[in-house]
């Protein structure tokens, strides 16, 4: 149990000629929350799209172990098949492709990389009958091609959701929390809570205090110009939304 | 005797004029003597038009010089008759409803399914309708057809065969879709079919009809099937029509649907073209009533050397009507996709709601779309919109797929066929677009190129 789930050692990854993240250092064990938080342009959704395997980003240094295994080695949907999850934090509508069909194709894909026999169609709609109810999401929603013509929030709670189909043991969540109002921001931490469990870990990239409000995380840490300048309990999160992130880049300039 | 007029392709013309004066020694295969008209005309506007050349602003895209180029061996009699077994290989096989079946042009009733129709509607081939409805077909036969600009269609007039008959009374409606399938046995090359199918509905009716075209094996012998239909759509009509093209790749193929639309009918067109070395779709709707819905759909899927080309004009002359054209390309290989779709409307026909759209997904370097949309308006209240894409895949959502498990190839193949189903899922009728979408999908699986990406 003590393996980490997540291992980021010295991450150094950009485009082209421009360094994003200059030595990330980051362990995730399981049972765990960590929280992301980084004031725009820190290197969140870059580390976030990094872990999801994203082709955009070139990584120049440094590598990532997951459960044992060479993250960056793998395409994005063996990752996913291994349990990587990234609720995106702008969904794509892809019209024509019915949520159904994506979403247990996407299962299947699971369960047959874990050698699971694949769910019929009536099998897979009992299974996500109740997951639909967790994220209050229209009933139609299944009907409907992928994210085309949901509402933002609707977007992110459809994330939510079909984390809770895929059931993930690393999930990374990048600014799930904005654009959401608070009742929909409620509805998503349930549902993120409401997943967790003593095996599998979550990893909030987030701008804003608020959403630690609803997700209690074991970890905050501060990413600031593409490395971790601090890292803390879930009171550093309070002690930014006090002192905003000068303090700390203070702090760190002096101390560099 | 027909004169053949001077112009430069008259030694291209020759044999086809030859041709019909033996056809025509031959009483036109038995005929009714009010047909020559018609015949003698088709032949003469050929000779005169001869065939399009690039030069013709309608034809800039798609060159028909290989189809002049064949000996012109048009067929009076089937080469062979197949089993009925290899008809359940073709696609819409198993769809319910009466069935005509004609192999290279002629009637083959042993492999037809011809159950009760009710009251009112009668669906046979032309040539028997001939007989039994001679005074309805001199009413209706050649009197939609445009030939003035369109050598093809001429050449049908002269030459044509047999085909589809349909004819549905004043409020009947027809509870299955008629079939017609046209089966070319590539019997040799030049081998020249002209089917010819003749729909009639008449005001507050309800019909749907498919003409199917397709090959015995995939032998590619450079065979030309020269269709013509046309439609008279009552007042008030409901009509739905399907039209496939799935010939071999040798196979030379081009269609003229020319309809003549009643008023406050609504009347949907499906064009499904994956076969043929070349193949070209002459529509020609003419908007002839107030509160027209009409709806011109289509998808092609090409690869290799294969063209597809949709050539369509919308005429809209009267007040209050809607016509929406939705077509879609998918291009692999070095294939080519080619739509061309006048919109005209006439100084009556104010308060149009005309639109039109044509995507193309390139999934090789090579393969090549080519659009031209084209607006003519007369009328000063009117919403008319067109609009023409060609792209590749989008790589956000390839990339959104992946992330949750779905492989490279089945993401291809996901979104290619989502792009195909925009076009589908306009099908009315629940089997046939099923069918439809299995059809597409199985080839999809087919195209090397939908799984790496590169031409074939």
């Amino acid at each position: 149990m003590n393996q980490p789930i997540l291992a980021i050692q010295n991450l150094h990854a950009g485009v082209e000629n421009k360094k994003i993240l200059k030595g990330i250092n980051l362990a995730i064990r399981p049972g765990e929350i960590h929280a992301i938080m980084g004031p725009n342009g820190s290197g969140k959704s870059t580390l976030a799209s990094i872990l999801a395997g994203r082709d955009a980003y070139d990584v120049t240094e440094g590598e990532v172990i997951y459960c044992g295994k060479d993250l960056l080695e793998m395409d994005p949907e063996e990752r996913a098949r291994e349990g990587v999850f990234l609720a995106f934090q702008y969904p794509v509508e892809i019209p024509g492709v019915n949520s159904t069909y994506f979403l247990r194709a996407a299962l299947n894909e699971h369960r047959k990389h874990r050698g699971e026999p694949e769910l019929d169609a009536m099998e897979f709609l009992t299974l996500v009958k109740e997951k639909v109810k967790l994220l209050h999401l229209p009933d139609d929603l299944l009907k409907r091609p992928v994210n085309v013509g949901f509402s933002g929030g609707e977007k992110k709670r459809n994330e939510i959701f079909q984390m809770a189909v895929l059931q993930p043991k690393l999930a990374v969540l990048d600014e799930t929390d904005s654009g959401l109002d608070i009742d929909a921001l409620r509805i998503v931490a349930e549902g993120v809570n409401t997943l967790k469990r003593p095996d599998n870990a979550t990893l909030l990239i987030t701008h804003y205090q608020r959403l630690l409000d609803h997700i209690v995380p074991d970890f905050v840490h501060v990413l600031w110009d593409g490395r971790i300048v601090k890292s803390g309990g879930k009171e550093l999160a309070l002690e930014l939304e006090d002192k905003g992130y000068d303090w700390l880049i203070k702090h760190d300039v002096a101390r560099g | 005797m027909t004169a053949i007029p001077s112009n430069p392709d008259a030694k291209r013309v020759e044999p086809y004029v030859k041709a019909f004066e033996r056809f025509e020694q031959a009483g036109a295969r038995q005929q009714p003597p009010w047909l020559f008209p018609l015949r003698k005309a088709g032949i003469a506007r050929f000779a005169e038009l001869g065939f399009p050349t690039l030069k013709h602003e309608d034809w800039r895209f798609t060159n028909v010089a290989p189809i002049a180029k064949l000996p012109f061996r048009p067929v009076y009699d089937p080469a062979r008759i197949p089993n009925r077994e290899v008809l359940d290989q073709f696609p819409l096989a198993t769809m319910a409803g009466p069935r005509f079946v004609f192999v290279d042009g002629i009637y083959a009733a042993e492999l037809s399914s011809n159950p009760a129709l009710p009251d009112g509607v009668k669906a046979c081939s032309l040539t028997q309708a001939l007989t039994t409805e001679a005074a309805l077909i001199e009413k209706y036969l050649g009197r939609c057809v445009r030939t003035e600009d369109n050598a093809f269609a001429a050449l049908n007039n002269a030459f044509f065969q047999d085909g589809g008959f349909v004819y549905v009374s004043a409020g009947r409606s027809v509870p299955e879709p008629v079939q017609f399938l046209f089966v070319n046995t590539g019997r040799e090359v030049g081998a020249t079919i002209h089917p010819r199918n003749l729909i009639i509905v008449e005001p507050g009716a309800k019909a749907t009809v498919i003409e199917s075209y397709v090959s015995l094996g995939n032998a590619g012998t450079a065979t030309f099937t020269n269709a013509v239909t046309e439609f008279f759509l009552g007042d008030q009509s409901t009509v739905e029509h399907c039209k496939l093209q799935d010939e071999s790749l040798g196979a030379f193929h081009i269609a003229s649907l020319h309809s003549r639309v009643g008023r406050a009918v609504n009347f949907s067109s499906h064009s499904v073209a994956v076969g043929a070395k070349l193949s070209r779709n002459n529509i020609r709707t003419t908007l002839d009533g107030e509160g027209i819905e009409a709806i011109l759909n289509g998808v092609y899927l090409t690869g290799g050397d294969q063209l597809a080309d949709h050539y369509m004009v919308v005429d809209h002359a009267k007040a209050n009507c809607a016509s929406h054209e939705y077509f879609n390309g998918i291009l692999a290989g070095r294939s080519k996709g080619v739509f061309h779709g006048r919109i005209l409307v006439r100084p009556d026909a104010q308060k149009t709601d005309a639109k039109q759209t044509n995507k193309n997904l390139l999934l090789s370097d090579d393969a090549t779309a080519d659009a031209k949309p084209q607006l003519e308006i007369y009328a000063d209240d009117v919403k008319c919109t067109h609009g023409a894409t060609v792209g590749q895949l989008n790589e956000e959502s390839i990339y959104y797929l992946r992330s949750r498990g779905i492989g490279l190839e089945t993401a291809r193949r996901m979104l290619i066929h989502a792009f195909a189903g925009e076009i589908i899922d306009r099908v009315k009728h629940d089997g046939l677009r099923e069918e439809l979408d299995a059809l597409v999908w199985d080839r999809l699986e087919q195209q090397e190129s939908v799984a790496v990406g590169k031409g074939t």
